[in-house]
């Protein structure tokens, strides 16, 4: 029953998604691209804007003339917020309908999921959402934030610049906060913050009952020196969590909240005056004031026809994967796989905030860190700016186990998981 | 740290007297020889891209003397003030909706707005929000209105220098408002602690130990660090009293962190009471294993929503014209549910099972199609913001005291439907015994519809309130199906006194267990509860009797 509706709901949207966007074009003389977003259950949320992104991009690029003569043809599936169905769905665009290259996946586990899919049948993934970092595959590209390039400058913001002293760590119950939190606490720790210091919390998927929690935060953040929030809760729980800071009457100057997932997205489903000052570290705002950014925000609410919609980071992140995929095809002269992985290293494009986004031998890019403060509108203005853009690492400097761990696709190295110190390559093997 | 933040406030001293008593303005005059040209002057540095230079100028305007910084500041702090990119003049803007108006700080000049862009927001940060917070409080200090000052008050306890302890003291002999009064006696006394006079001490201390100001409890912790190492007998009398005091403070928020915890427990025990208790009629009494339950409320949800959107002037209201819109709305859907679908399936609870999670999808898909993929915001009204706050160690959120009270009226209702009403006994009759009520002439198939039709309907009104506090999107059901099937199962099927207080004990259970074992585990933990006491007592608390059990 459940698969049936689903199916065909499924087809529908493809249908008219196609139909109202792409003209018919022979197959034979297309270059095929997979959206791998869900467009139906809990992460619809998030991921059905991605999927419109890269329908508009593509369509953007066929209006200009397609890719080395051939017509773009976005094949659009719906993994369902399902992690086996990612898997199931990324097989079926390589293999059925071999795409060259798939636009997709948001949580952390939904890309595990597909991982080992995709480097059996070496395909290429772009993967567009800040992540715990931890790895490197030779078929994924990683156009989001590692860690260094969010969470790191966030905390470094708020100790230098808004002098905190006592930390709580707080996220959802899964591995990307799981991790982002192990490696904060140790760079706490290593930068001289007391164990009493820093309270880590924990919530499930879409809690909603915040009042105890919010409650020991206001009274962790009462002992005389100023208390920050980090928080990696995850989209849905974000609204219940602010709704319960604003009626606590904890007010941004006080103990205010740094969040990594929490986005101009996110916020469009709340009421921003009581937050107003609480923060966000990005790579992107769609506030920031570029002549690129105008074009790009005019583009979407020209496509989606709404001038409301918002943008938002891992939109920005499709943007620039797209455009790097685009222009590693064009130089390789073709869609091998090995060949446009060989071509993208070290390619330039621009991004939307003004600078450039360089494809790094990890298969991370450089992105400029922002730091952004709600406003009462629901957008951020940007109150810290990292001078230049910073280099993705895919192995966290803070851990134990990564400290020695580099990845580097490029010769003679070739391994997403070597050890500087025992010139070994773990090969594809994650912890 | 608080030296740094007396130095700050320092400035300000001076403006305070200056705008509060006579006495020094002589002295001001003397300093501060020609305000405007320094109010002007301070004025245009807000222009500065650079933060520190912002608060160089904010700091500046506040040491002035220029009566007209105070509304400077209060309009950063609301953020209206902004500045022509074209003249660089500094207006408040206001913005009704429909027409923007600015007037010019310098003159007072009124004008229209026609091109609100060719405006830039005077923005500020955090670190200068502090700041305007903090002389906003010292120019509030005097405030006729009893709100202003009693948040002023607030705001400065425990950043009191000693060159405002005398202004302090001065405004504690004056004034009237209990409440106040006691808050200006704490920050006297915590700013006396920075004297090294025991006799000092031992007074402030005697009125700290009765506070439960969290600065209260942070200065006699200093003073106890201070006096570790003492050992004259002085030192070790006044150590023995901060100490005392410490242990009364720590008794006193015992005690109300005591009632807070059983608070939040029956506050989420009430949430899931009225997540659960339409269930408890169309699962509960009726049998039906409704998977739709979720969507029902979702669909009450959005009905909130579309109030606001629609009637956006009567925000403050659209709660209460919401509750029976979403009655009816759900209502009838589920009446349709009931009359195509499940009256088809009676005595098949697994075809049921999966055929109400295939109309869970369905109604999943209707806003998601109509609306939105994305949640929508839905407003408090403001009668249901901010919290009710009976002392600094206990305050209760406006939200949850509405739902808890909210959330009893309907069980109240329901009870009230139930045993006093005709449609009431017919439906008891009916889950009793179908056969013999229909020998009676009860209309079963119309009392099937119209239970299921009042449990949907409930169902949907729990969506009115559950908007206020989650999320309001197309899945904001399916997070409280498990939780509603699990307390009517708990409480025993077919008995909603069972569901009031299984709801109410799972709610305060989760919450004495949180702080030990994190919600998570808490969580898991009363999950595996009930499993285990489904195992031993398979019918609930409290299981139904008679002959209809045996059914």
């Amino acid at each position: 029953m459940d698969n049936s509706v689903l199916h065909k709901l499924k087809l529908w949207g493809t249908a008219l998604v196609l139909g109202a966007t792409l003209q018919v074009v022979h197959a034979e003389d297309t270059i095929k691209v997979g959206i791998l977003h869900s467009l139906s259950g809990t992460m619809a949320i998030s991921e059905t804007t991605l999927k419109d992104t890269m329908l508009m991009l593509i369509d953007e690029q066929n209006k200009k003339g397609g890719l080395l003569g051939k017509k773009l043809e976005a094949v659009v599936v719906d993994p369902a917020s399902n992690w086996p169905l990612f898997a199931e769905k990324a097989r079926e665009l390589i293999q059925k309908d071999k795409v060259a290259a798939i636009f997709g996946c948001w949580t952390s586990v939904s890309r595990k999921s597909v991982l080992p899919v995709i480097e059996e049948l070496n395909g290429l993934l772009f993967y567009p959402v800040q992540y715990e970092g931890e790895e490197s595959s030779k078929n994924v590209f990683y156009t989001g934030a590692a860690p260094n390039q969010q969470a790191i400058p966030a905390v470094d913001y708020l100790m230098k610049d808004l002098k905190v002293k006592r930390w709580v760590l707080a996220g959802t119950d899964y591995v990307y906060p799981r991790t982002t939190n192990k490696i904060l606490e140790a760079y706490l720790k290593a930068k001289g913050v007391k164990p009493d210091d820093i309270m880590i919390n924990y919530t499930p998927f879409g809690h909603s009952d915040w009042q105890s929690i919010v409650a020991d935060i206001k009274k962790f953040g009462s002992a005389g020196k100023k208390t920050a929030v980090v928080s990696t809760i995850n989209g849905d729980a974000n609204v219940p969590f602010y709704k319960e800071l604003g009626n606590q009457g904890i007010a941004a100057s006080d103990i205010p909240v740094m969040a990594f997932s929490v986005g101009e997205e996110e916020l469009s489903g709340i009421d921003t005056k009581p937050l107003v000052g609480h923060l966000a570290a990005w790579n992107y705002f769609m506030s920031v004031k570029s002549p690129a950014n105008t074009a790009f925000i005019k583009q979407w609410h020209d496509y989606i026809k709404n001038p409301k919609r918002v943008t938002n980071d891992p939109m920005e992140a499709h943007y620039i994967g797209f455009n790097l995929w685009v222009k590693a095809v064009e130089k390789a002269k073709s869609t091998d796989t090995d060949a446009v992985a060989k071509a993208i290293l070290g390619l330039e494009v621009p991004n939307l905030t003004g600078g450039t986004a360089k494809m790094l031998n990890n298969h991370h890019i450089t992105k400029p860190v922002l730091i952004g403060e709600i406003q009462a509108n629901g957008q951020f203005d940007v109150v810290f700016k990292t001078k230049k853009e910073v280099e993705g690492d895919a192995w966290s400097d803070f851990l134990p186990g990564s400290k020695d761990i580099i990845a580097d696709w490029s010769a003679p190295i070739n391994c997403g998981n070597y050890n500087t110190k025992t010139k070994k390559c773990s090969g594809q093997v994650y912890k | 740290m608080t030296m740094t933040r007396y130095q700050r406030i320092q400035g300000l001293f001076v403006l305070v007297v200056g705008l509060g008593g006579a006495s020094l303005s002589h002295a001001i005059d003397t300093v501060t020889p020609n305000p405007a040209a320094i109010f002007a002057q301070a004025l245009a540095g807000l222009k500065s891209d650079d933060f520190d230079q912002k608060e160089i100028a904010i700091r500046q305007l506040a040491a002035s003397g220029d009566p007209r910084s105070a509304e400077v500041i209060k309009a950063l702090q609301d953020a209206r003030l902004y500045y022509s990119t074209t003249t660089g003049e500094m207006v408040y803007l206001d913005d009704s909706g429909t027409s923007v108006k600015a007037s010019k700080v310098l003159s007072g000049e009124t004008i229209a707005v026609v091109d609100i862009s060719a405006y830039d927001k005077v923005g500020v940060n955090n670190q200068l929000r502090a700041v305007i917070k903090e002389l906003a409080a010292v120019l509030n200090l005097h405030s006729p209105d009893r709100t202003l000052r009693l948040a002023a008050v607030s705001e400065l306890v425990g950043e009191v220098s000693p060159e405002k302890l005398t202004l302090f003291r001065e405004l504690a002999t004056k004034e009237t408002d209990p409440a106040i009064l006691e808050m200006l006696n704490v920050a006297v006394a915590i700013a006396e602690l920075d004297n090294k006079d025991n006799a000092l001490w031992l007074k402030a201390l005697a009125t700290l130990g009765d506070s439960l100001r969290p600065e209260a409890y942070n200065k006699i912790k200093s003073v106890l660090r201070e006096l570790s190492g003492a050992t004259d007998a002085e030192s070790l009398r006044v150590r023995d009293v901060a100490q005392a005091a410490l242990r009364r403070i720590d008794g006193q928020r015992e005690k109300y962190q005591f009632i807070k915890t059983t608070f939040f427990g029956l506050s989420l025990g009430s949430i899931l009471l009225l997540v659960a208790i339409g269930l408890a009629i169309t699962f509960g009494v009726m049998g039906v294993i409704n998977m739709a339950h979720g969507e029902l409320m979702m669909l009450g949800a959005y009905t909130t929503y579309l109030v606001q959107t629609l009637l956006p002037s009567w925000l403050e209201y659209s709660i209460l014209i919401a509750i029976p819109l979403a009655f009816i709305v759900s209502g009838l859907v589920g009446i349709a549910i009931e009359r195509s679908v499940i009256r088809f399936l009676y005595g098949r609870p697994l075809e049921t099972l999966l055929a109400t999670f295939g109309i869970s999808l369905v109604l999943q898909q209707i806003p998601r199609t109509f609306i939105s993929a994305q949640n929508v915001t839905v407003k408090n009204p403001s009668w249901l913001s901010g919290s009710w706050e009976i002392n600094p160690a206990l305050s209760f959120t406006y939200n949850s005291v509405f739902i808890f009270i909210f959330s009893m009226g309907l069980f109240l209702a329901l009870l009230l439907i139930l045993k006093k009403t005709n449609l009431g006994l017919q439906v008891r009759a009916v889950a009793q015994n179908r056969a013999m009520a229909k020998a009676m002439g009860v209309r079963t198939e119309w009392v099937d519809a119209m239970t299921f039709g009042l449990g949907s309907g409930i169902a949907g009104i729990a969506g009115v309130a559950l908007s206020q506090i989650t999320n309001v999107g197309p899945n904001l059901g399916q997070g409280y199906i498990i939780d509603s099937f699990m307390v009517v199962v708990f409480g025993g099927v077919g008995n909603i006194w069972g569901t009031l207080v299984g709801s109410l004990a799972m709610g305060v259970v989760n919450k004495y267990l949180e702080p030990w074992t994190g919600a998570v585990l808490a969580k898991i933990l009363v999950l595996i509860f009930i499993i285990l006491f489904i195992q031993k007592r398979p019918r609930g608390l409290f299981p139904q009797k008679g002959r209809a059990a045996e059914m």
